[in-house]
């Protein structure tokens, strides 16, 4: 009998019947992690030593979980999968996992991830690349790649991930399972390392729309660390999942969803967005009244600019405090300005010192208003336009991605022109800071795919409900790897 | 060619009377141990946010209100990138003029030799001081304590025609942070920090029309009033020599430091490297709207300022132009003159007394305002034992030195040094009978027409009273006593 690969609910009645321990779930579920490091590489640290709490009515109270590595962590090692952090461990806890600890929850593993965040691959980590549990040849996505492998691969029902483009929904879908981030500001980013304050979201990777509210409960609450976080006491997520979405009304975009907008479209692209066009058929059924909705094409084609501007911006600036003299391995060099560079030379990866370089230039006196500046504007626009459309509906349902989990060899973390919008249109989420959930909607040659739900901001509920009810039309909640090859 | 000289300033203060930093939850506090007052943000650990304070708002939003600005409708801050070690995030957060700082376009009305003078305010704005470093031959340190402290920057036009005109304004700046509780502005504890611009223009062209200024030079780092003089006046001599031996091409627009060694300006860069700071808006904090409420409030709380005080003190309690200038120069002062007029003491004898034997005692016995043992309770009970005659002002002068030497109060000296003034006429009478007795030749010279003996025999009363004896009163009964012989 295995408990790590059953929601949070079944678990918790079985942790209340006394059918287990919460030390036998931390015995699994750490054996479990072993398997998958091996595996999928997964993993930068593994808490051997994680003991058992008293289970209580608290649903997550006894189980074990998993804290994505750019989580800052009291003792324990967190190194945002990046050499220049390689040998760091803080002296205080990200507001969120504190709050996940007084709820009982116990993290067993920090998981790896594209080097601060700044990746869509699983390929950036300093640990290496982290594969694909259903297909070992295939990436995760990112960055949160050891959060997806681990919960898909059935090693808790659980793991904290943080989400600046896409990095909880996308590698959500590659994986097979459930990826949420909440509206921004309600879970703290205190403790979280920064990619990109304005679009730095935390949230929770899952088997289920239900353990997902569950679990963002469990983080969320207002911060005096953190200026644009939020209360939310008066919002209850897993209370208020009932599974009534009479009346509602969901869009989907042409321009992104239509299959004729890509005359070059491979077999892996026909196939998912009929798929995706198969479940807003289902969704009909369901009694959602749905619509197709266009958005200016040049609008939408300026998304993936405005994200990389706005992003490295931030990115490039957020990560100055990476010098090597307070924390971090100190570089050699005669003098400050050369020990500094040493540093920053030697422990960055290419793909990130490509990003600053963008984040500066854009940056730069002669060039701010030109790139930064209008990226602000356009950002403004297109979250503008979707306001308009969630006047009219309460969710934009979207297919994620242009397919399934693409494969490793030959996988470059630079955009196919054709498909661009299809693989980045979620960081519109991340503009607005709207809450959205990704969930599987099926496979394509065994492999699985899935569809994002977002909706306006502060209405978490509504969205939540409508993955839900979406979810439970179809066989794909709570599902684990089966293994491919 | 007559030239006329340009001058702006930019005055750095600390604001030191909040509880904590600006950005940060650490104490501000004038700490002896390095590194004691420190918070994770203000060395930049991994996660760490900024959060605003409050009251350092509320302050810089009052000297805003005093110097004449307008203020934003919207509280924002900026990030200013650059990498330095005494700045671990790599950025200062930070105030620019657009969008619009806590203060913008103020006049402020200050006085030199005499006379009103006004001087324009570019704009006002609230930062975070930097840590402080110490250099020693084996390598440089770092201290923590001073990184994140509420900083206020001053920027003027360049309003100021001499040395002595700048300097007078910055007292009086300075001044005007004491008298509102925004800070100590200490020069010797490192409060307070100048650049200067110089600049000369040709006196016959037109003064508003900027391109007229002559190439403008700023010196950077001057950390007080007297270098500031020393700064200005060798900076115009170095450029009036330059301009008078025909080289007007080799003054160019540059930074140059002040060397206090040597008491010379000494390059650092030029124009054309000057630093790209890539200002941005900072993401970590949200866009605060100040209420027209709140700033009513301010404005009301604002304390009287020192012309303020000095108009008091001249038309209400009578007192000089000049000894009100010596009152009000000093807030500690002021406050001890407004406290013994609550205690209902003669305002002109309380100035008398403060202007010059306070101040001159203090400047004698190398005392600080701080150090003093004599309470305003004290002066008022002085004032009254001349007042009533009890003591005589000669030995109140003594009373006065005792106190400010020994702390105890005027009773107390007056009694052990048995110093009451003899006031009763009938005690007198007695006594002066008793030298006239005592002295029969003296009644004879006196019948004589020798009538100034009478002084010698009012000496001789004083004398067996050991200068207790009321001398006006002990002349009069002398006076009338010979008549009776």
């Amino acid at each position: 009998m295995t408990y790590m690969d059953k929601s949070i609910e079944e678990i918790h009645e079985a942790l209340i019947k006394g059918k287990v321990t919460s030390k036998e779930l931390i015995k699994e579920s750490l054996e479990k992690t072993k398997e998958i490091e091996k595996k999928c590489n997964a993993f930068v640290t593994i808490l051997d030593d994680a003991k058992p709490v008293e289970v209580t009515d608290e649903l997550l109270s006894g189980i074990p979980y998993g804290i994505k590595d750019n989580y800052s962590t009291e003792g324990i090692l967190s190194t945002g999968s990046s050499n220049t952090l390689k040998d760091y461990i803080p002296f205080f806890t990200a507001t969120a996992i504190e709050n996940l600890t007084k709820k009982g929850a116990i993290p067993v593993n920090k998981t790896a991830l594209d080097e601060f965040g700044m990746g869509g691959t699983g390929t950036t980590c300093h640990t290496g690349t982290i594969t694909n549990p259903w297909d070992h040849t295939r990436m995760c996505a990112g960055s949160s790649a050891g959060s997806a492998a681990a919960v898909a691969a059935g090693v808790y029902p659980y793991a904290t991930g943080s989400d600046t483009g896409d990095s909880i929904r996308k590698p959500a879908a590659y994986c097979g399972i459930v990826g949420y981030k909440p509206t921004y500001g309600m879970i703290s980013r205190y403790g979280l390392f920064p990619f990109a304050s304005s679009l730095d979201h935390l949230g929770a990777l899952t088997r289920s729309v239900k353990d997902a509210a569950i679990v963002v409960d469990g983080m969320k609450g207002i911060d005096k660390n953190d200026m644009t976080s939020w209360d939310s006491s008066n919002i209850h997520l897993y209370d208020s999942i009932d599974g009534n979405i009479k009346g509602k009304k969901l869009c989907y975009i042409k321009e992104i969803c239509d299959i004729n907008n890509y005359p070059n479209a491979d077999n892996e692209l026909k196939e998912h967005l009929a798929n995706f066009m198969d479940t807003i058929e289902k969704c009909k059924k369901l009694g959602f009244e749905v619509k197709e909705e266009s958005i200016d094409q040049t609008l939408l084609n300026a998304l993936p600019s405005v994200y990389v501007v706005i992003s490295c911006a931030e990115a490039t600036s957020n990560m100055s405090n990476l010098t090597g003299f307070i924390f971090g391995p100190r570089a050699e060099g005669e003098s400050w300005d050369q020990s500094l560079k040493n540093y920053r030379t030697k422990g960055f990866s290419p793909l990130i010192k490509r990003r600053f370089v963008i984040g500066s230039y854009v940056l730069q006196a002669e060039n701010k208003d030109r790139y930064f500046h209008n990226a602000q504007r356009v950002r403004r626009l297109l979250v503008d336009e979707w306001n308009k459309l969630y006047k009219k509906y309460d969710a934009i349902i979207l297919p994620v991605g242009s397919g399934p989990a693409k494969k490793l060899e030959g996988s470059k973390d630079i955009l196919d022109q054709n498909t661009a919008i299809l693989e980045e249109h979620l960081q519109i989420g991340n503009f607005g800071g709207f809450p959205s959930i990704t969930i599987p909607n099926g496979f394509i040659d065994n492999l699985p795919v899935g569809i994002n739900i977002t909706g306006k901001c502060y209405d978490d509920i509504n969205v939540l409900n409508i993955a839900y009810a979406i979810e439970s039309s179809m066989n794909y909640k709570g599902q684990v790897v089966k293994e491919v090859k | 060619m007559d030239y006329k000289v340009m001058i702006g300033l930019e005055m750095h203060c600390e604001i030191s009377e909040t509880k904590t930093k600006v950005f940060s939850g650490a104490k501000n506090d004038f700490s002896e141990y390095p590194n004691d007052s420190v918070k994770p943000i203000d060395m930049a650990f991994p996660g760490t946010l900024p959060t605003v304070n409050k009251e350092a708002v509320r302050m810089s939003l009052m000297a805003s209100m005093i110097l004449g600005c307008s203020q934003p409708e919207y509280l924002y801050f900026e990030r200013k990138n650059y990498y330095y070690p005494d700045l671990p995030k790599g950025f200062q957060i930070t105030q620019e003029t657009k969008p619009a700082p806590i203060g913008s376009y103020g006049e402020f009305i200050y006085e030199h030799e005499g006379k009103k003078k006004k001087a324009r305010i570019n704009n006002l704005h609230l930062e975070e001081d930097a840590a402080s470093s110490d250099h020693y031959p084996s390598g440089s340190r770092i201290n923590y304590n001073r990184a994140g402290v509420p900083l206020l920057e001053l920027v003027t036009e360049p309003d100021f025609r001499s040395a002595d005109e700048a300097v007078a304004f910055l007292e009086a700046i300075r001044n005007i942070y004491r008298y509102a509780g925004i800070s100590e502005a200490d020069s010797k504890k490192g409060q307070v920090r100048c650049d200067v611009n110089v600049s000369i223009m040709d006196a016959s062209l037109d003064e508003t029309n900027p391109e007229n200024w002559g190439t403008k030079v700023e010196i950077k780092n001057v950390n007080s009033f007297s270098a500031v003089r020393d700064a200005i006046n060798y900076e115009i001599e170095r450029q009036l020599n330059l301009l008078n031996s025909g080289k007007k091409e080799e003054i160019e627009q540059e930074t140059r430091r002040w060397d206090e060694e040597s008491g010379t300006t000494i390059h650092m860069r030029s124009k054309v490297d000057a630093i790209d700071y890539k200002y941005f808006v900072e993401p970590n904090i949200p866009k605060f709207k100040i209420k027209k409420e709140w700033l009513e409030e301010i404005r009301k709380s604002i304390p009287r300022l020192p012309y303020e005080r000095k108009e008091t003190y001249i038309n209400e309690y009578g007192i000089t132009d000049y000894d009100a200038t010596i009152i009000i120069k000093d807030k500690k002062i002021s406050d001890f003159y407004e406290e013994c007029i609550k205690l209902k003491a003669d305002p002109k004898m309380a100035s008398n007394w403060i202007t010059t034997n306070l101040l001159g005692n203090l400047n004698k016995l190398e005392l600080e305002f701080d150090d003093l043992t004599l309470t305003p309770k004290m002066l008022k009970d002085l004032i009254d034992l001349v007042e009533s005659k009890e003591i005589s002002s000669k030995q109140a002068k003594e009373v006065f030195l005792d106190i400010l030497t020994t702390g105890k109060t005027p009773q107390e000296i007056v009694k052990e040094k048995d110093m009451k003034q003899m006031s009763d006429e009938e005690e007198i009478v007695k006594i002066a009978n008793e030298v006239l007795d005592e002295n029969p030749d003296a009644i004879d010279q006196y019948k004589k027409g020798r009538t100034n003996v009478v002084d010698w025999l009012t000496g001789q009363i004083m004398k067996k009273t050991k200068g207790q004896a009321n001398p006006t009163i002990a002349r009069s009964t002398m006076a009338t006593e010979i008549e009776k012989r």
